[in-house]
């Protein structure tokens, strides 16, 4: 069976199988359903929950504003799915189109949707890491134990790393009056996303509520005491904090260990893919009944110089997953781009932070709207003369516009006023990422459209 | 034969009951160009832009001054334009303290806490509808109930509606601009209007300054947050705005609603059976027949492109927010009433910055108050279809609604 009446057969009673129920995983299985799919869905997830969400973890219930246990995903639509729940996926065999499970079991499958998304990075020193008290935060699981553990009381908190994760933590704990120390390597908190002129707006709201911020420091060690309990940290500059919790906030781990020896194109930057969500084998060629989604997926996106990007963005996780789902069951000249232009947010100290597009492509800044100094501004990213990213502190309602401009490759400084541009705005500055990623030069391509059905690409050969 | 503009036509009081044809046939050209001098802009994604769009201005002081008309700019000694007609940095510290009393993240509760009294003050005013043969809903039902609950909300002694009603409809009345009508005078008497609802107000800010109570008027006087107190003008200035706009627009909404509901029969009673249909109900609603129907005070402070068409700077901008709520573009099956629909994300509070403050409030008051008359009338009918309009052609509605029913059930 070749060509539309594959799909057509798929569609009516083909097998799909789904490895990892959490965000994209349930958002795929939805959509599929919705656009008509009735043959075998399965679901596998290593953890034992239906999906639930994770934003929430690091933010509300922390904060015991909400229950961990009550953080499971609205559903769309039911899903009539096979559910294999607290099993992990152990290999695939990509030939005979099987996935192995942890229990013995294989599951067959003609289309295969990977899911599995990431993994907190844990404190790399295992004895370390096992200290009573050294907690990640990941899963459901993981909020539970903390937010009870910081729900105790704890004399000070400490917290390695101040990305997004890490300083939403130390938020949570000041905002329960609870003492913290955040360590960072880098000059600021969020320098990595954000660069550094951001990074001081960020260091400056940290140390107004009270945090303890330590930058251009490592930890060398975690030190417990007879009883197995961490009790301090060391720090690179010699200084040691005594802390009784410690949060491990290091970045993710792609879960893609599983596919080691599959022949899929799976490593631990992710899993590459193409941007209709095909992932590659591991010669770079493209399969055709191998799809990826959401946090474990990289796919290249035209608008930035064809970067293969992987993102930790909710919204990624589910357009992408509803592009993959609706590839999977369409014939090649039905499917769709996934042209998602990237967006996160974040809720810290009070302030909602929002950006668009990759900000960490910038070289320069511009405070567009509003000033840092207040700490509620927009400022607007320029790579190579054009808009490439967006952030606003307490401001995110302007951000349409920009991510406007981000889709049409508008000239960076944006050459017109804004209703609230102050004197800080006139002129941009270097937005001081300390690694600047170097993407290609090429051609520019801009995205017009509202809905993925009609998401465009218009080309425009180098310019 | 010389047609009338298209925006002298929906101005026109003639096309009041019935003004979708028109904005129909505004929508070919998304951005039009009136020879009255205003940019009209009618397409759900057009509004939506620039709604978000820094260039575009809500203060007068930047409309350049074209022989058109719109706002003119106001005289130093009156009140203070409110945070509608003003800009970020100012729009935002205003919005932002009036916001603390009135919703999240300071005062969260406080719209989910008047549930019961919303429902007290409906169930009221329908005991009190007497005789069924003719009914005026906006009379005895529509108006009466928005305003006591903004009164109350405020600390307004509800006695005292009867004297700010002519300043409010007049402060109302200012935001329908009549093309080709010299604005100076109008400005005059509207500008008299706000000063003298803002005398009365002053009085009731100087009792609650020297005894605070629970409402929000206490809170704006007293009020302390990182971006510090109003001062008198400001909380005035505010108050006037929160006042008018819990008077003229909520009114329209329950309005529209009811007559929606009695032109679809079938939906009237399914929401008599299941009262959660009431929330995407409201919604639809709020596409359908929003309450305001365009917003007239825009401006730009540059050049702005929009679909194809440069919109210069300090050009009087017209959005028309009914017109884009039944952009085919946008929406499938437009001028369908369908609350079943999905994905639906209406420009009835507007968009952005200035998106209606009250929204929280107004619609769980359309949803209380809709529901409650699909339950308790029985067997609604038009006795005038349509009703006689309000002249505004920006805060669209029935100047009454009459209708007779069966009974009222208990
Ligand atoms: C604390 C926290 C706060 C966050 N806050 C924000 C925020 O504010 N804004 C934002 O945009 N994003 C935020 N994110 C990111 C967002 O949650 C992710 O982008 C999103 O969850 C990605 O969904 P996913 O389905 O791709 O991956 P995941 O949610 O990671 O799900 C993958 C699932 O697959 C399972 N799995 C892994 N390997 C296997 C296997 N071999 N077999 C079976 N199952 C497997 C995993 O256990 C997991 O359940 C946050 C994330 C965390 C952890």
């Amino acid at each position: 069976m070749t060509g539309d009446g594959y799909v057509e057969w798929l569609k009516r009673e083909g097998r799909i199988v789904i490895v990892g129920a959490s965000l994209a995983g349930l958002r795929a299985a939805e959509t599929l359903r919705e656009e008509g799919f009735a043959g075998s869905l399965t679901m596998i997830g290593d953890e034992p929950y239906e999906p639930y969400d994770r934003p929430p973890l690091s933010k509300q219930v922390l904060l015991g504003k909400a229950s961990a246990e009550h953080t499971a995903l609205p559903r769309r639509r039911a899903i009539d799915a096979r559910w294999r729940l607290g099993v992990a996926a152990t290999g695939l065999d990509m030939a005979a189109r099987r996935v192995r499970l942890a229990d013995g079991d294989e599951v067959e499958y003609d289309r295969l949707l990977i899911a599995t998304g990431v993994r907190a990075r844990p404190w790399p020193r295992k004895e370390e890491a096992e200290l009573d008290g050294v907690f990640v935060l990941r899963t459901r699981d993981d909020a539970v134990e903390l937010h009870r553990r910081l729900a105790g009381g704890p004399r000070r908190v400490f917290v390695i790393g101040a990305g997004f994760t890490g300083s939403e933590i130390a938020s949570a704990c000041r905002e329960q009056g609870l003492p913290v120390t955040v360590a960072e390597r880098a000059a600021a908190p969020l320098v990595g996303p954000l660069g550094g002129v951001i990074g001081e707006v960020a260091a400056r709201m940290q140390r107004e509520h009270g945090v303890d911020l330590r930058c251009g420091v490592m930890v060398t060690r975690l030190e417990g005491d007879s009883t197995g309990r961490v009790r301090a940290a060391h720090l690179s500059d010699d200084a040691k904090v005594e802390a009784d919790v410690v949060v491990v906030s290091l970045g993710a781990t792609r879960n893609t260990e599983w596919l080691a020896g599959s022949d899929l194109g799976a490593g631990p930057r992710g899993i590459a893919c193409d941007a209709g969500c095909r992932a590659f084998d591991f010669r770079g060629i493209v399969t055709d009944d191998i799809y990826v989604a959401g946090d474990v997926a990289r796919s290249p996106h035209p608008l930035f110089g064809y970067q293969f990007l992987s993102l930790e963005h909710w919204g990624n996780a589910v357009t992408q997953a509803e592009v993959a789902a609706h590839n999977m069951i369409s014939v090649s000249v039905d499917r769709r781009p996934h042209m998602w232009v990237p967006a996160f947010w974040s809720s810290q100290f009070g302030v909602n932070i929002k950006s668009v597009g990759v900000p960490s492509m910038g070289e320069e800044l511009l405070v567009a709207q509003g000033s840092l100094a207040e700490g509620r501004f927009t400022a607007v990213y320029g790579y190579q003369n054009r808009v490439i990213g967006a952030v606003a502190f307490d401001q995110s309602r302007w951000l349409q516009f920009y991510q406007h401009l981000i889709e049409t490759t508008a000239p960076f400084p944006p050459p017109f006023p804004t209703v609230d541009r102050r004197p800080e705005g006139r002129h941009p500055v270097p937005a001081d990422f300390p690694d600047p990623s170097v993407p290609t030069h090429g051609p520019t391509v801009t995205l017009s459209g509202y809905s993925p059905a009609d998401r465009r690409l218009t080309f425009t050969p180098g310019r | 034969m010389t047609q009338a503009s298209l925006l002298r036509q929906i101005t026109d009081y003639a096309n009041r009951a019935d003004p979708y044809p028109l904005y129909k046939e505004l929508r070919r050209t998304p951005v039009l160009r009136d020879e009255d001098g205003p940019y009209l802009v009618s397409t759900y994604w057009e509004i939506q832009s620039l709604l978000h769009d820094p260039r575009t201005s809500s203060d007068a002081r930047n409309l350049a001054t074209t022989g058109g008309y719109g706002a003119t700019p106001l005289e130093e000694t009156s009140l203070p334009p409110s945070f509608i007609r003003l800009d970020p940095p100012e729009h935002d510290r205003l919005r932002r303290m009036a916001m603390r009393s009135f919703g999240p993240p300071h005062t969260p509760r406080r719209i989910h806490d008047m549930r019961d009294a919303l429902h007290a003050i409906v169930t009221d005013l329908i005991d009190g509808l007497g005789n069924t043969d003719r009914i005026d809903l906006v009379e005895q039902f529509s108006y009466p109930f928005p305003v006591t609950v903004i009164c109350r909300l405020l600390g307004v002694p509800r006695e005292d509606e009867a004297h700010f009603r002519t300043w409010a409809d007049i402060i109302a009345a200012s935001l329908d601009p009549v093309p080709g009508e010299d604005p100076t005078e109008r400005d005059r008497t509207t500008q008299q209007a706000r000063n003298e609802l803002g005398m009365y107000l002053a009085g009731l800010v100087e009792e609650r300054r020297r005894k605070p109570g629970e409402d929000m008027l206490s809170e704006l006087v007293t009020g302390k947050g990182p971006d510090g107190t109003m001062t008198t003008m400001e909380v005035l200035s505010t108050s006037v705005l929160l006042l008018i706009a819990g008077h003229e627009t909520t009114v329209n909404l329950i309005t529209n609603g009811m007559l929606t509901l009695m032109r679809h029969p079938e939906v009237l009673q399914r929401l008599r059976n299941e009262p959660g249909l009431a929330v995407p109900l409201v919604e639809e609603l709020l596409r359908y027949e929003p309450p305001v129907q365009l917003i007239p005070q825009r401006t730009t402070i540059a050049d702005i492109e929009v679909s194809g068409v440069t919109i210069p700077k300090g050009a009087s901008l017209w959005l028309v927010l009914a017109s884009g709520n039944r952009d085919p573009e946008r929406f499938t099956d437009p001028d369908r009433f369908d609350p079943d629909r999905k994905d639906i994300q209406h420009l009835g509070f507007g968009s952005g910055i200035h998106a209606c403050f009250g929204a929280p409030l107004a619609r769980l008051e359309a949803q209380i108050a809709l529901t409650e008359l699909a339950r308790r009338l029985d067997n609604p009918r038009l006795l005038e279809d349509p009703p006689p309009y309000r002249q505004s052609a920006v805060l669209r509605g029935p100047r009454h609604l009459h209708f007779a029913c069966d009974g009222i059930r208990p």
